[in-house]
């Protein structure tokens, strides 16, 4: 079981959280920050494996996590998961990731993390690993953002023009450069 | 409408959207709180609107609030409202928003149930996707009740992706709700099969999450398993098998034997670092439920540890780690393999990299021999010195104490050296494992008595030191040993060289600086100090030592009468006045020592830390029982049979559960709890003794003076462990010296026969022998304590509530809640919706009876085990012999044994299967007809594997002589397997009597000619659905079966199929009643409102509804007539459509499956109130076998006892009528005698047979 997927700059910023457990959202903050705390302190060159984490699971859970360029994806897991599946899962992830957003950065993450959301619900489910196949979780993805479009139909064509037109602007003092 | 749409539009642009709302946080980095706070207002403002776009917007908004911390439970309802939009884009908005903040204690969630419900049977696949997706993290126990006949219809849906979906989400129902288990399980185990890849992973995944909590519930499945893992390319899926082997191998070693050689192809095979890692695992574990002497596996061990040290050397250090931590699975049962390589796990122990550090840290922990645990120790230590975080140095600070008192003190050979490597730890800056230290000075100090004196020599002087370790130290709690030490002094004060320096550095002013309980500690063991200071003083003719140390008392004492401790300044002002009191003795002259020290007199044994638990309960106390007759409300309890109590075996040390007033006992213990909790005398459970005086508050709250040492501490005196090393050494020499002088005595004499234990290298353990003869006393435990497991379950796991046996036929009550009942029927009907209802008072019954039901199992398990070697030996001789009979139809035998050898006693069949998937499908036919071939498939599976791969483990292989006699009872024992098998087929609640086994056998040795034959054919599939009605829009097949419960009512299944392409909705069901039976509608209803089915049917889907009946006479069978009128919809149109049918309630379905013991049978038969009948049926061409099991599948009856080709049934009507028939065969005649004590009813149920044979 996956208890929790989290991804975090590499200021512990969260840019995604999802816990398959109920936390209060204070606990949440501070599982993000002490696990934070404990993948950052660790050299680029060690092992993916941490154990130890206290808030969260207990000593039947790992930690197994990627770091790439400004962001970190850590998955919380027990032993029912292999670890070496998991951090192929992430890399799944991240390519997935980067195929829907097309180069993705960490400002995609930062801005459309509902979307995130959509793409990681193709891949878990309630903890379990649902889809491990890229190019069926993009089809999944692509058809439910298909659907999307059409329901926007002639109602959501102002609001769409509108969004559009938002989207044009220069994205505030945000750069997209950081490839991966 | 038009303008109210493009004013929400306009509306909306000017609504910030997430974008937005992220970019004007970024943009607001000063004042982030303050602006959220405006946008929470504005989203609140826009949740008010009636906008569904604009509250989807808000909603969206609040998902990512929620994830900086932001509380937003507040907006639950808003969430429930975009979930249940229409549009499909908002609805995901909605679920997205609750799968992240709903949980348990969310109060709308009950709100949700039927929109979830809606969009679960959505035409749209992404509509239920998403439904699924939300529902898997905030399912409860009420939404997973109410829905998980739901998700099982889409267990079958047409797409996969809905189908992988649903497969998943049952794991969570079944945590939510452990009663869905059993009638699910038969579904998902058939999508073990499924022809989409993606399903068959998730149900895969299902199972091995289930079977890794409760694997023994799992094992009849290894088969199939073992079938997937030899066929499946998905490294994904084999991974979960392999792992999900790993852990069942502990539990039949057989199976472990036949996964080895798969197992060790695939390591060679595969290219993949994740399979191969997680084979190596799994070879490790069935290696590790082998007896470890077979030599033939040792080939496999080398493997493992061969690949593993290729992994630990990769530069790849996720291998390195992983390495590491299989390898110390090995290492409990192979140590020897392991310990070879030891430079390279000493290697990791200098890794950069602290995962790798902390594993190679475990792998010593096993590595250590008498031998080598000085040397091993040594170098921690010299990492200890050099660790910088505190983190690993704690780690290795409790690793170092871990090795060093494993296994009782096993490698310890030199106490002396162990507590100067205590005492050395003591002087670690900032370690918080102070209470850790101090606890293994006591206990070492306690249980090895020679050690004592040098024990109380170092604690004494670590006394004298204590300034070093308090003062800047005291937060870290290495404090704690303080504790120990003025303990050891004081309790083992004899030894003391010089008490009274001792009891003076005990009562320094700076001891008042400890935390409070060290300080109690102090007191109390400064009076014991007292005491021994003059008992040494005793007969001494100058008294003044004697008087200066009781002044010494009263001068120190009153430091501590003032401490702010209760505990201290309860001690201390008690002590304080015998003190003063003696003092008076004394200058009288008067001899006080005897009596003081009569004080503290009595030896201190170490008790166990379970032993409070293990006490028995003595032979004839029940703790739950009444010592006073309760008051009178409990009416129906004094009913009981005393017999209840009588029957349960006296051994049970939990309280006993007694079957009937369960419920009751559970609301008295319930209100003895709320009565314990407010009585403040009552003792609460407590954490042992040490956590209470760790846990003790008040360090940081006494004001301390910092004393900063920057200088490493040497503490004077105390004796370095290193110098012991050298010493042990030496002396190991000598004796070995010695030792070879013996042996060359000895070999003159004879040979003593010890055997040895371990050996580790050249040098075998036992030839250390300790320094000083060491006593380890073990700790007490209570007389005749009871052995038990199952101290370290955890009773909250979610997980207990699933160890449900899966294997045992569904009984009737064991069903799903449809909805329908819970519309449709009086609250009174415990077969329907009362189950649901009553649910949760009947858990704790019904996992009293699971207990009993387990220990049974494993008896039976035992019984078959023994039985089984015994047959393996004859094995050996029969197989040519069965070739030459069986041919091929032998085949099956050898595997269905097989399967049932695996399987431990009750193996899931054919027959049962498919009745069991029966009543839950939703296309009964083909279903039906699909899972008889699953299962058949998976019991053939394995058989190629036995006859080409494994040749060597597959048991009846070695070449045989013929040799008539054994192989006749050989097949006897065959034959007995099979009928066991048959007589699960039918139904029957197996509680069956070993003898009636032989009786059978007896009988079976003529048959065999024909018989062996015959039997070996399978059952074929049988069902008690029978159609109903069928138009080319909607297919009803319906079954009916009885309430025992209830008397006079029948509970009617009807499984709706949808044939068309269309949509159909609005399906209303309803029976013209007869004067003696009636549908039982909800109250208010007319008599003649028909009852609306409780869902729609998309195209191709099907769905089961139940309706009750009322009846009153069941001695005649009745038909009512009936219509379903139903809307069918497609996209350009809708009509009305009606189907009339006709229910047929036959004498048959007021009967229930009814098991009845062959004692119990003879004397109903002797009692002479049944009346007689009998039927003959000609030309019946089956197996007799097949014969029974079609009576007591189609008629509810079960086998009370079979002899040859006779066997006596029995079976119980609704209204507590019973059945009896003797059925006799010969040849295609067949004749069954039947009694019963309603005659018309006996007549109608043998029409009913006859009907049934006749038609086949």
């Amino acid at each position: 079981m996956i208890k929790a997927i989290l991804i975090f700059n590499n200021h512990g910023k969260p840019r995604l959280s999802k816990f398959y457990e109920h936390y209060t959202e204070d606990t949440e903050q501070q599982i993000i920050r002490e696990t934070f705390h404990l993948v950052s302190k660790r050299d680029e060159n060690v092992c993916n494996f941490l154990e130890g984490g206290m808030l969260i699971g207990g000593s039947d859970y790992k930690l197994i996590y990627r770091h790439y360029a400004t962001l970190y994806f850590v998955f919380c897991v027990d032993s029912s998961e292999s670890e070496l599946g998991i951090l192929d899962l992430i890399q799944v992830f991240v390519e997935t990731l980067d195929k829907c957003f097309e180069n993705v950065c960490e400002l995609d993450l930062i801005f459309h993390v509902d979307k995130v959301h959509n793409i990681l619900a193709e891949m878990v489910m309630g903890g379990m690993v649902l889809e491990t196949n890229m190019n069926e979780i993009i089809t999944q993805v692509d058809a439910q953002n298909k659907m999307e479009k059409s329901e926007a139909g002639i109602a959501g064509a102002p609001a769409r023009a509108c969004i559009s037109c938002k989207e044009h602007e220069p994205p505030g003092n945000a750069q997209k450069h950081q490839h991966w | 409408m038009a303008l109210k749409i493009v004013k929400g539009s306009i509306d909306r642009m000017f609504d910030k959207n997430l974008q937005d709302l992220v970019r004007g946080i970024r943009n607001h980095k000063e004042d982030e709180a303050k602006y959220i706070s405006t946008c929470i207002d504005e989203i609140k403002q826009e949740l008010k609107q009636d906008n569904i776009a604009v509250k989807a917007n808000a909603v969206c908004k609040l998902t990512y609030l929620q994830m900086l911390g932001y509380d937003v439970s507040w907006a639950a309802f808003n969430i429930v409202e975009v979930m249940s939009s229409s549009k499909f884009t908002y609805k995901r908005i909605g679920y997205l928003a609750a799968s992240q903040c709903f949980h348990e204690s969310t109060d709308v969630i009950m709100l949700t149930t039927n929109q979830i419900r809606k969009d679960l049977s959505s035409p749209n696949q992404y509509d239920t996707g998403v439904a699924l997706t939300g529902l898997s993290c905030f399912v409860t126990p009420d939404l997973a009740r109410d829905l998980a006949n739901d998700i099982m219809t889409l267990m079958s849906h047409t797409k996969p992706y809905i189908r992988k979906k649903a497969v998943l989400i049952m794991y969570k129902v079944f945590l939510k709700y452990p009663e869905s288990l059993r009638p699910a399980f038969p579904r998902l185990k058939e999508k073990l099969e499924d022809p989409d890849p993606g399903v068959q992973s998730a149900a895969v995944n299902v199972i091995c999450e289930l079977a890794r909590r409760n694997p023994k519930n799992y094992l009849s499945l290894a088969p199939l398993f073992f079938k997937l893992m030899t066929s499946s390319t998905n490294n994904w899926v084999l991974i979960k098998i392999i792992k999900l082997f790993g852990a069942l191998t502990p539990l039949e070693p057989r199976l472990g034997k036949k996964l080895i050689e798969p197992l060790t192809n695939l390591i060679h095979s595969t290219s993949a670092m994740s399979l191969l890692y997680e084979c190596v695992n799994t070879v490790i574990a069935v290696l590790i439920s082998l007896s470890s002497g077979m030599p033939n596996h040792s080939a496999s061990i080398q493997l493992c540890v061969q690949k593993l040290r290729i992994l630990i050397e990769d530069s790849d250090q996720n291998l390195k780690y992983l390495g590491l931590l299989a390898m110390s699975k090995i290492l409990k049962t192979h140590p020897k393999s392991v310990q070879s390589h030891k430079d390279l796990i000493l290697q990791c122990l200098d890794d950069k990299d602290e995962s790798i550090r902390l594993r190679a840290l475990d792998l010593l922990y096993g590595m250590v021999s008498k031998k080598n645990l000085m040397e091993i120790v040594k170098k921690l230590m010299l990492h200890v010195d050099k660790a910088e975080g505190t983190t690993y140095r704690d780690e290795l600070l409790t690793k170092i104490i871990d090795i060093c008192s494993q296994s009782n003190y096993q490698y310890i050979t030199n106490f002396e050296w162990y507590i100067s490597i205590l005492v050395e730890l003591t002087r670690l800056e900032g370690t918080r494992h102070g209470h850790l230290i101090a606890s293994q000075m006591l206990d070492v100090a306690i249980r090895v008595k020679a050690i004592r004196v040098f024990a109380v020599a170092q604690m004494a002087t670590l006394l004298d030191n204590a300034h070093l370790l308090t003062g800047s130290m005291q937060r870290n709690g290495i404090c704690e040993v303080l504790y120990a030490a003025a303990w050891i002094c004081g309790e083992f004060s004899e030894h003391l060289e010089n008490p009274l320096q001792t009891l003076e550095a005990m009562l320094r002013p700076k001891v008042a600086t400890l935390p409070g309980h060290i300080q109690a500690v102090y007191v109390q063991n400064a009076a014991k100090l007292f005491a021994t200071v003059l008992k040494s003083q005793e007969g001494n003719t100058d008294s003044t030592t004697a008087q200066e140390t009781s002044q010494l008392m009263i001068d120190r004492l009153p430091l501590f009468v003032q401490s702010a401790n209760l505990e201290v300044q309860e001690r201390a002002s008690c002590i304080l006045q015998l003190v003063k009191y003696i003092q008076k003795l004394q200058q009288k002259d008067v001899e006080v020592a005897e009596e003081v020290i009569a004080l503290f007199a009595g030896e201190l044994n170490p008790v166990a830390p379970k032993a409070q638990k293990k006490v028995p309960v003595p032979e004839g106390l029940d703790l739950d029982a009444w010592i006073n007759e309760p008051p009178s409300e409990s009416e129906s309890e004094d009913e009981q049979p005393k017999a209840i109590f009588a029957k349960e075996e006296p051994k049970h040390s939990r309280p006993r559960h007694t079957e009937v007033d369960e419920k009751e006992l559970a609301r008295r213990r319930e209100a003895r709890k709320q009565e314990q909790a407010n009585n403040p005398f009552y003792i609460k459970a407590s954490p042992s003794s040490q956590k209470v005086y760790q846990d003790a508050p008040g360090v940081e709250h006494i004001p301390v003076v910092q004393i900063d040492l920057s200088v490493p501490l040497k503490v004077p005196g105390l004796p370095m462990s290193d110098q012991y090393v050298k010493l042990e050494e030496e002396r190991r020499q000598k004796e070995r010296a010695e030792k070879k002088k013996k042996e060359k005595k000895k070999r003159k004499e004879k040979r003593s026969g010890r055997g040895k234990k371990h050996d580790s290298g050249p040098e075998s353990e036992e030839d250390i022998t300790p320094a000083h003869m060491v006593d380890i006393v073990t700790e007490e435990m209570p007389e005749n304590a009871l052995p038990s497991d199952d101290d370290d379950k955890d009773p909250n796991d979610p997980h207990k509530a699933l160890d449900i046996d899966l294997d045992k036929p569904l009984a009737d009550s064991e069903k799903l809640p449809v909805r329908s009942h819970r519309a449709a029927e009086a609250p009174k009907s415990p077969a329907e919706d009362g189950d649901a209802e009553s649910a949760a008072t009947q858990e704790p019954k019904k996992k009293s009876g699971k207990e009993k039901r387990e220990k049974k199992k494993d008896k039976d398990r035992d019984r078959k085990k023994s039985k089984e070697e015994k047959k393996k030996k004859k094995h050996k001789h029969e197989e040519k012999e069965e070739d030459l009979l069986g041919g091929q139809v032998e085949e099956p035998v050898v595997q269905s044994e097989e399967t049932s050898e695996v399987a431990a006693p009750p193996t899931s069949t054919t027959a049962e299967v498919s009745d069991l998937d029966f009543w839950l499908s939703n296309a009964p036919v083909p279903s039906n007809t699909q899972e008889a071939a699953t299962v058949a498939a998976a019991e053939a599976a394995p058989v190629p594997e036995a006859a080409l791969g494994a040749a060597p483990d597959s048991e009846p292989d070695e070449p045989k002589d013929t040799e008539m006699e054994e192989t006749k009872s050989s097949k006897h024992k065959k034959k007995k397997q099979k009928k066991e098998k048959e007589e699960k087929e039918k139904k029957k609640k197996k509680k069956k009597h070993h003898h009636h086994h032989h009786h059978s056998d007896g009988g079976g040795e003529e048959s065999v000619q024909n018989g062996t034959v015959e039997e070996e054919e399978p059952l074929p599939p049988m069902s008690n659905y029978c159609l109903l009605a069928e138009n080319s829009y909607i297919k009803m097949v319906y079954d009916i079966q009885g309430n025992l419960q209830d008397g006079s009512q029948v509970v009617v299944s009807v499984i709706f199929e949808n044939k068309c392409d269309s949509f159909l909705k609005s399906m209303e069901f309803n029976v013209l009643d007869s004067l003696n039976s009636k549908l039982q509608r909800p109250e208010g209803s007319g008599p003649h409102d028909g009852l609306t089915v409780p869902f729609q049917l998309p195209p191709g889907v099907s769905n089961e509804a139940r309706f009750v009946f009322t009846v009153q006479s069941i001695v005649m069978p009745q038909k009512l007539k009936g219509t379903l009128t139903f809307i069918v919809k497609n996209e350009d149109s809708s009509t009305h459509e009606k189907l009339d049918f006709k229910l047929h309630f036959t004498c048959t379905s007021y009967l229930i499956t009814t098991p009845c013991y062959s004692d119990a049978f003879a004397k109903l038969l002797e009692s002479g109130d049944l009346k007689g009948s009998s039927v003959r049926l000609e030309g019946v061409n089956m197996p007799f076998h097949h014969l029974l099991a079609r009576i007591c599948f189609h008629h509810h009856f079960s086998v009370v006892e079979r002899i040859d080709s006779c066997a006596s049934m029995y079976s119980r009507s609704i209204q507590g009528h019973h059945v009896c028939l003797l059925v006799k065969t010969s040849g295609q005649t067949v004749s069954i005698d039947a009694k019963c004590d309603e005659p018309t009813l006996l007549g109608n149920v043998l029409d009913e047979i006859k009907q049934t044979f006749s038609q086949c």
